[in-house]
């Protein structure tokens, strides 16, 4: 199936665009803070100044990128594949379980550098089997892998709350969580790097997860792009029937494509569990992964651009923290709704600002947006 | 006979806990069923919540309430044809940003304008939707079997209670016995045929989705005005999703959503009533797998171990006319 709309030039469909929607997202998100009585251009200033205004603020913008990049990438990988995998949320909670498991277990014995390389196994895995499921369910049951993950979100929480409130919890505590991990589980910070360049840190959670979330970057993108697997599973995004009669087994691309998406998802558990908490509680995930949808669609699917996305949604959280304190009539749900709007524009509504921009681009130069092409095929 | 007391109870708990899951079901009805999928339901229902409350509130009327819940949820169900229907985006990904954009407005105006901590003020006696109490309920209520039965679960319950009954054979009638159910249901299965005896498809779609806006705002009003003496942040959690699920279990149908919906109130009045005593014969069920069973229920479906669910075949893709 061709696209119903005419080709622009590539900084114009990876750059101009999105950019557009962004930014009518953040206008509507700016009418909401005119609406509880505020300045929204105080209210951006104070943001911005609470996320990279001190090396505290960039520590902790970074802490939470970190989680955001796993989760877009989730997302994105499954995205390539056309799955639309709600279940972020419940693949990285159920890889937190996979992390509690091994840390329980093994904390104690294990300096981190030996531990941390089972965590990530045992999340990864832990997410992988969360996410195989539904996309089991779809490819050879064929229920819809969007419904499957909602209700795999719920399964997830029920089985954590009732991990967490019996087996998991320690004798004599009140708080659904696990103990406390010691020694090996807790991950080496990356502070130090900032204070390289003279800012100063009191203590912030930034951590090795956020090389690794680059590192994973990396590796997805070579995957979409460079190896077969990737060609294959952007083939099946493009058109399931063409991926099918060019041989591609439908049921291995949706399997794998959800394993690595699960995999991902799981990873971003190690981020918030042996990076800051040091325990497994209750709703450790709190929408992360809900957030990945938003990042992944703003990112355009690219690890690049989810990369960047996750960096703007941590300023978000971070600055989002400090503009509460300072006006107290804006409370941290605004993220929740700038969230909401970035999903409408630069998802829903991608398409919306498209042909005006095709039209003005068409009335400077025909060239750029294939008009003559068309002409000349007599259309 | 403390046995068949506590039986009526559970129902009667059972009828109150699967109201605001029929309106939302039946809404998704409307909207799946002319091929528009809606995983916003939760969204609306939470918008009609607040709405309904902070009207009936500042207004001290309980029906300007439940008329203000039922227009702010329209509105939502608008962005979301705009979105889905006029813009052809991604119908998953519409609805995914409406709940999100109503649980953050939702806390944050209710903030704003109240002061409580995203709540919005108690509701008075007149400002809520009051039980109706049935003639004689008090007089037969000593009278065996179906005097409790008569005075507990017939007798006794909002209007918006029994609206939401009322609602089941009304959508049956309007889907299978009217033109515009028809036509709806056609559009749902293959819009391109709706298109060409001349009917507009994006108007019949944003009509479902009136209904849509409408059924869920009254499902939000009963949460908040009924159920609940007022807004409370995320009240609605996750019942938007068990009514998606109920649907699918319903395989799109009025009356099986009804007995679905009562199904999943009927697991979740059971968990509140069973917390931590045992059951004969299974012993003790934790109350968390009875809240997962709805959603495991819902899998085990649409994977086609009981019976096929089959969605309507033209819903979540956008209509565009051939060129």
């Amino acid at each position: 199936m061709s696209t119903p709309y005419a080709k622009l030039p590539a900084w114009a469909d990876y750059g101009l665009i999105p950019l557009i929607n962004l930014s009518v997202a953040f206008i509507v998100a700016g009418l909401v803070v005119v609406l509880v009585g505020e300045n929204p251009f105080r209210a951006a200033v104070i943001l911005v100044e609470g996320a990279f205004g001190k090396g505290t603020g960039i520590a902790f913008t970074l802490f939470y990128a970190t989680t955001f990049i796993f989760t877009g990438l989730s997302v994105a990988v499954a995205a390539h594949c056309s799955l639309f995998n709600i279940g972020t949320e419940g693949q990285a909670y159920i890889g937190g379980l996979g992390i509690a498991l091994v840390c329980l277990s093994l904390d104690s014995t294990l300096p981190w550098w030996l531990l941390f390389p089972f965590a990530i196994v045992a999340s990864a895995a832990f997410g992988a089997l969360w996410g195989f499921i539904p996309a089991y369910l779809q490819a050879r049951r064929g229920s819809h892998i969007v419904i499957t993950t909602i209700m795999f979100n719920f399964i997830a929480a029920s089985t954590m709350v009732y991990l967490l409130v019996g087996p998991l919890k320690p004798l004599g505590s009140q708080a659904p969580q696990t103990r406390n991990f010691v020694g090996g589980a807790e991950l080496p910070k990356l502070n130090w790097v900032i204070e390289l360049f003279g800012a100063k840190i009191r203590s912030a959670p930034l951590n090795i997860c956020f090389l690794l979330a680059l590192v994973m970057a990396f590796l997805v993108w070579l995957l979409i792009w460079r190896t077969r697997l990737g060609y294959e599973m952007r083939t099946y995004g493009h058109s399931p029937k063409a991926a099918r009669y060019a041989g591609i087994s439908e049921t291995r691309i949706v399997l794998t494509a959800m394993m690595i998406s699960g995999a991902l998802a799981g990873m971003m558990a190690l981020n918030p569990v042996m990076g800051d908490q040091h325990n497994v509680a209750i709703d450790f995930v709190s929408g992360a992964g809900y957030v990945g949808i938003a990042v992944a669609l703003m990112g355009r699917l690219h690890p690049v651009g989810i990369v960047l996305a996750a960096i703007l949604f941590g300023m978000l959280y971070q600055g989002g923290a400090e503009l509460s304190f300072e006006m107290p009539s804006i409370t941290r749900d605004m993220i929740v709704i700038i969230q909401g709007l970035v999903i409408l524009f630069a998802g829903a509504l991608e398409h919306m600002f498209r042909p005006y921009i095709q039209a003005i681009f068409a009335s400077f130069s025909p060239k750029s947006v294939g008009m003559e092409a068309i002409k000349g095929k007599g259309a | 006979m403390d046995i068949f007391i506590a039986i009526v109870q559970i129902l009667d708990s059972t009828i109150r806990l699967s109201v605001p899951l029929l309106l939302a079901c039946l809404a998704g009805l409307y909207s799946e069923r002319a091929g528009v999928f809606d995983i916003g339901l939760e969204g609306k229902m939470l918008v009609g919540a607040f709405a309904g409350a902070s009207a009936a509130a500042v207004f001290h009327s309980a029906l300007i309430g439940l008329g203000m819940a039922i227009l702010m949820s329209i509105a939502f169900a608008m962005v979301h044809g705009f979105a889905s229907i006029t813009h052809r985006g991604n119908q998953i990904v519409s609805g995914v940003a409406i709940n999100f954009i109503a649980a953050g407005s939702t806390i944050m105006l209710g903030q704003a304008w109240f002061q409580q901590g995203g709540r919005t003020p108690a509701l008075q006696p007149g400002e809520r939707f009051e039980a109706i109490i049935w003639p004689g309920a008090d007089a037969v209520r000593d009278v065996p079997i179906i005097g409790p039965i008569y005075a507990e679960l017939i007798s006794g319950h909002s209007i918006l209670v029994y609206i939401a009954f009322l609602m089941v054979p009304f959508t049956w009638w309007v889907l299978y016995r009217t033109r515009f159910g028809l036509r709806m249901r056609a559009v749902g299965e293959n819009p391109a045929a709706v298109d060409t005896a001349g009917i507009s498809v994006a108007w019949l779609r944003y009509r479902a989705l009136i209904c849509t806006g409408i059924l869920t705002g009254i499902a939000g009003a009963y949460l908040s005005m009924v159920q609940n003496g007022g807004f409370v942040k995320d009240m609605t959690a996750g019942k938007g999703y068990i009514a998606l699920a109920a649907l699918i279990f319903a395989k799109w149908k009025p009356v099986n959503a009804m007995f679905a919906c009562l199904l999943f109130g009927f697991l979740d009045a059971a968990s509140i009533r069973l917390q931590g005593s045992p059951l004969p014969l299974i012993g003790k069920v934790p109350a968390q797998f009875m809240q997962a069973l709805p959603y495991v229920l819902t899998v085990i479906l649409l994977a086609g171990f009981i019976g096929k669910a089959i969605p309507p075949r033209a819903g979540g893709v956008p209509y565009v006319k051939e060129r």
